[in-house]
């Protein structure tokens, strides 16, 4: 075991301190030493200016970042929000995450630690810039004070001070002990938006060098001294349970320290090392008793949703006119009932925690995308109150949404940790167990029917949603007299997710037709089906009206001057209207979700009737404000490749009760010789802040979808496309 | 006793024979940059060089290792200095959440020393690695980059 010296000397404050891999306090008080973040940062003699900045004397900047990073690029993002209006020298910004205990601790002070929804930025960009403008205003009362001289004759820029009468200067690190003395101010003034010099610039990643050259630690790279690692095995049928376990080979094998059931549903193996946990789990025999939940297929549920179309029981969200009274008397009638399946994350860091439980206290550490839901999470599963547990954040090998509101993997690192009091235990799922315990995007399907006149006007439209509610299954107390308004995502009458057409007489409404297969938020959440949806629909609408795609929207998009421009731009970026090269066909679509207004058109050619070339897609997006319009564009083009993976192939379908696909040879994800070429316009109109990381990923395949329809007169209104033999080349 | 080879220093590791190389290098050598994805061979976020050839270390037992030249994502910067390929990610941004990345600049690096200016069809064919976050546009700009540098 020539390996764990050098690992153990990885595990120091130091080396996580360096560079932006963040959780450097919270690692080091794991181990061994009850500081606080202002305790820990003060014993380098790097003072805490206010909660959100640390300045050490070399001048380095340490912004606390709430909010976890998991590659959409919201850390740098957000430091870029302090580091404006704390006018600081940017290359001397570097990141740490407080903890989820501390926040606690002090009163919540940074805010919500959630990441999702697409809120990293837009729902916290006030009071992180605010943070920033305050420490600035500390920095320079202190050099003020120093000197003897009214701040207000004083300036601050790129981490220097200047007293302009004398032209005296000082460094934020020369006066960041002072400052740190002083009240905070009671009062801030933000900047104008158009004074901005550092939000808006597409600067680098501060999280990037790690990430090359092995040393970014993710969770399921842990390693604490004395630990022991997990596998773990749940009832692949939902809700299911173990019937009997026969553990005596496992016993024996190498390397096994104990065998531990996890709830009534779930064995799992404490070995030294995971691969001899994992070794041993594969010799448990272990029979389940999957209840009446083992008679549930693909077939019963869309047997249940496809009734649902035509069910009394119906949730209506936005309702115009009169829709039904408009489609049966319109001069024509247009028809289509679409589904989507279920999807998993699959982010590539299979799901993993690190826990060690003793009775007075219990510390996890984990890739989370909420580490306040972690570390409620862990209180609850160490029996512990939430004073006595901690959470340590550590960078996520991706979330899409599976790592927010789900912290499964924490309750059972915390059950398993329970068994062996005082020894940390890191626990790691299988590809397999990712595979078969998601949180799934829900399925659904949707009847659209419109009603044209003689002119080819719409004048009355109806989509009727059937499926899953997520926020029945997660969050019913977000649930409005029963409904799920975010199934509704895009076709809202106002807000986030407003529908971007007005249609004389309109109705959308949403049969909840619920299953045993748990739902959650998957990037873009149901945004992704209801583009598809619409989107699809309004192609099929403007041939029936004999109308070109894009004149039959902008007819309906008069009172949507944002979603307007977005869809013009791609337009007139791609050439609509003018001839694409020969094999090559177009095809449109837009949406409003998240705050955000998105368009893409993508150009697309298929051989044989079933290979699929996605040549380029443009894509436009207005999200009120680009703090990183490099960054926005990788979101862009990054969760193309998500919606599209899905579009073409995969879907998580149901047997006995389970889920059929168990890793990516049945699931499989875009590579690079399927990437298309990708044309961001990032438009920010201002005065508003949208999402940058889901709202795009909804527009891709629609896009496509109706690009395909044109080059081989075939509507796919069912997926994945691979069960059409369709494939993506 | 097994010993491995890797990035020129030898390990002498207690490991059952069958174990796969990508848990031998992660759990006994304690080189954590090689990641574990799918453990099928899929992805690979497991990618080291055996011998000079890029292979899906989740699939190789670490006795057919034994006696092997192995190289992974912490044996590319000698003395800090990064790869041609390393400096083209950090100027192109390439990463966002990183857990690939390391078998797909491991996949990329052996590419180049084979065929040192790829074409896009070349690229295609070598890199097969799965990243969920999306990153193949940068990743496609940041191969030719390293190539030309």
């Amino acid at each position: 075991m020539s390996a764990v010296t050098p690992l153990e000397r990885r595990i120091t404050r130091r080396a996580f301190v360096v560079g932006t891999t963040a959780t450097g306090a919270g690692l080091a008080i794991g181990l061994a030493l009850p500081l606080s973040p202002r305790a820990a940062a003060a014993a380098e003699g790097a003072p805490e200016v206010n909660a959100w900045v640390v300045i050490r004397p070399d001048d380095t900047v340490v912004v606390r970042i709430a909010r976890s990073e998991m590659g959409q690029g919201t850390l740098t993002g957000l430091a870029q929000m302090v580091a404006e209006e704390l006018e600081c020298d940017w290359s001397k910004v570097t990141t740490e995450y407080p903890t989820p205990g501390e926040n606690v601790a002090r009163k919540r002070v940074w805010g919500s630690f959630s990441t999702g929804g697409s809120r990293g930025i837009r729902s916290s960009h006030d009071y992180v810039r605010e943070g920033g403008a305050a420490a600035r205003m500390m920095l320079v009362q202190a050099a003020a004070d120093a000197w003897g001289v009214p701040a207000s004759e004083c300036t601050a820029a790129a981490s220097v001070i200047t007293h302009r009468p004398s032209g005296r200067t000082t460094t934020y690190g020369a006066v960041a002990d002072a400052a740190a003395k002083l009240d905070p101010p009671a009062s801030v003034t933000l900047k104008d938006p158009k004074d901005w010099t550092l939000i808006g610039q597409p600067v680098k990643r501060l999280d990037t060098l790690d990430k090359l050259t092995g040393k970014q630690v993710y969770g399921a790279d842990l390693k604490l001294p004395g630990m022991l690692s997990a596998a773990i095995r749940d009832c692949p049928v939902f809700g299911g349970k173990v019937a009997r376990l026969d553990t005596s080979k496992a016993e024996s094998m190498p390397g096994v320290r104990k065998i531990v059931r996890v709830g009534e549903s779930a064995v799992a193996v404490v070995a030294d090392t995971w691969w001899r946990a994992k070794t041993a789990l594969d010799a448990v025999d272990v029979a389940w008793d999957g209840g009446d939940n083992t008679k549930v297929s693909s077939a019963s549920i869309a047997d249940t949703l496809t009734r649902g179309l035509d069910a009394d029981d119906a949730f209506v969200n936005h309702e115009v006119g009169d829709a039904a009274g408009a489609i049966a008397t319109a001069a024509r009638k247009v028809e289509a009932v679409y589904s989507t399946p279920f999807q998993n994350h699959a982010p590539m860091e299979p799901m993993n925690a690190t826990a060690r439980w003793t009775p007075e206290r219990c510390e996890v550490w984990c890739p989370t995308q909420n580490g306040e839901a972690a570390l409620a999470a862990t209180a609850s599963a160490a029996g512990l109150p939430i004073e006595q547990c901690e959470v340590y954040k550590i960078h996520l090998g991706g979330g899409f949404g599976r790592r927010g509101a789900f912290h499964d993997y924490v309750t059972q690192a915390v059950t398993i940790a329970r068994e062996l009091p005082g020894t940390p235990v890191k626990l790691l799922w299988s590809r397999e167990e990712d595979m078969l315990h998601g949180h799934y995007h829900p399925v659904m399907q949707a009847r659209l029917r419109g009603g044209l006149d003689a002119d080819g006007n719409l004048t009355g439209l109806h989509i009727r949603l059937s499926g899953q509610s997520i926020l029945a299954a997660v969050f019913p107390q977000n649930l409005r007299d029963g409904m799920d308004a975010l199934a509704f995502q895009g076709y809202w009458a106002k807000g986030d997710h407003a529908l971007a057409y007005t249609v004389p007489n309109l109705k959308t409404d949403h049969a909840m037709r619920n299953t045993h297969v748990p739902p959650g938020f998957w990037r873009g959440v149901n945004a992704n089906q209801n583009c598809i949806f619409l989107e699809c629909f309004m192609d099929e609408l403007a041939e029936a009206a004999g109308q070109d795609a894009l004149a039959f929207r902008r007819k309906l998009m008069a009172d949507h001057p944002k979603s307007l421009a977005v869809l013009n731009a791609v337009a007139e970026r791609a050439g609509w209207g003018t001839p694409a090269a020969a094999g090559v066909h177009r095809g449109l679509a837009h949406f409003n979700a998240f705050g955000s207004y998105v368009a893409a058109c993508a150009e697309v050619s298929v051989a044989d009737g079933k290979d699929v070339r996605v040549h380029r897609i443009v894509a436009a997006t207005d999200c009120g404000y680009a703090v990183n319009p490099a960054q926005i564009e990788r979101q862009i083009a990054g969760s193309f490749v998500y919606g599209l993976s899905a579009l073409f192939s995969q879907a998580c379908t149901v047997k006995d009760g389970r889920i059929e696909q168990d890793n990516f040879h049945v699931y499989d994800s875009m590579r690079i010789a399927q990437m298309p070429v990708v044309e961001s316009i990032v438009m920010p109109s201002g005065g508003f802040w949208g999402g940058v990381g889901e709202p795009t990923i909804c527009v891709a395949a629609p896009a496509v979808l109706n690009a395909i329809y044109r080059a081989t007169g075939t509507r796919y209104r069912t997926f994945p496309l691979k069960d059409h033999g369709l494939r993506l080349v | 006793m097994t010993r491995l080879t890797i990035n020129g220093q030898n390990h002498e590791i207690e490991v059952e024979p069958a174990t796969p190389l990508l848990w031998a290098i992660r759990e006994q050598v304690g080189l954590t940059g090689t990641k574990y994805g799918c453990g099928i061979g899929q992805c690979g976020a497991c990618t080291v060089h055996l011998d000079g050839m890029p292979v899906r270390s989740c699939l190789i037992p670490v006795e057919a290792a034994a006696g092997k030249s192995i190289r992974t994502i912490e044996g590319l910067a000698e003395g800090g200095k990064l790869t041609r390929v390393q400096q083209a990610w950090l100027d192109h941004d390439v990463p966002q959440c990183g857990y690939c990345q390391a078998g797909m600049i491991m996949a990329v690096t052996a590419l180049l020393e084979r065929t040192p200016r790829p074409t896009d069809a070349d690229i295609d064919a070598a890199i097969t690695n799965i990243c969920r976050c999306g990153t193949f546009q940068q990743v496609r700009a940041a191969i030719h980059a390293a190539a030309a540098a």
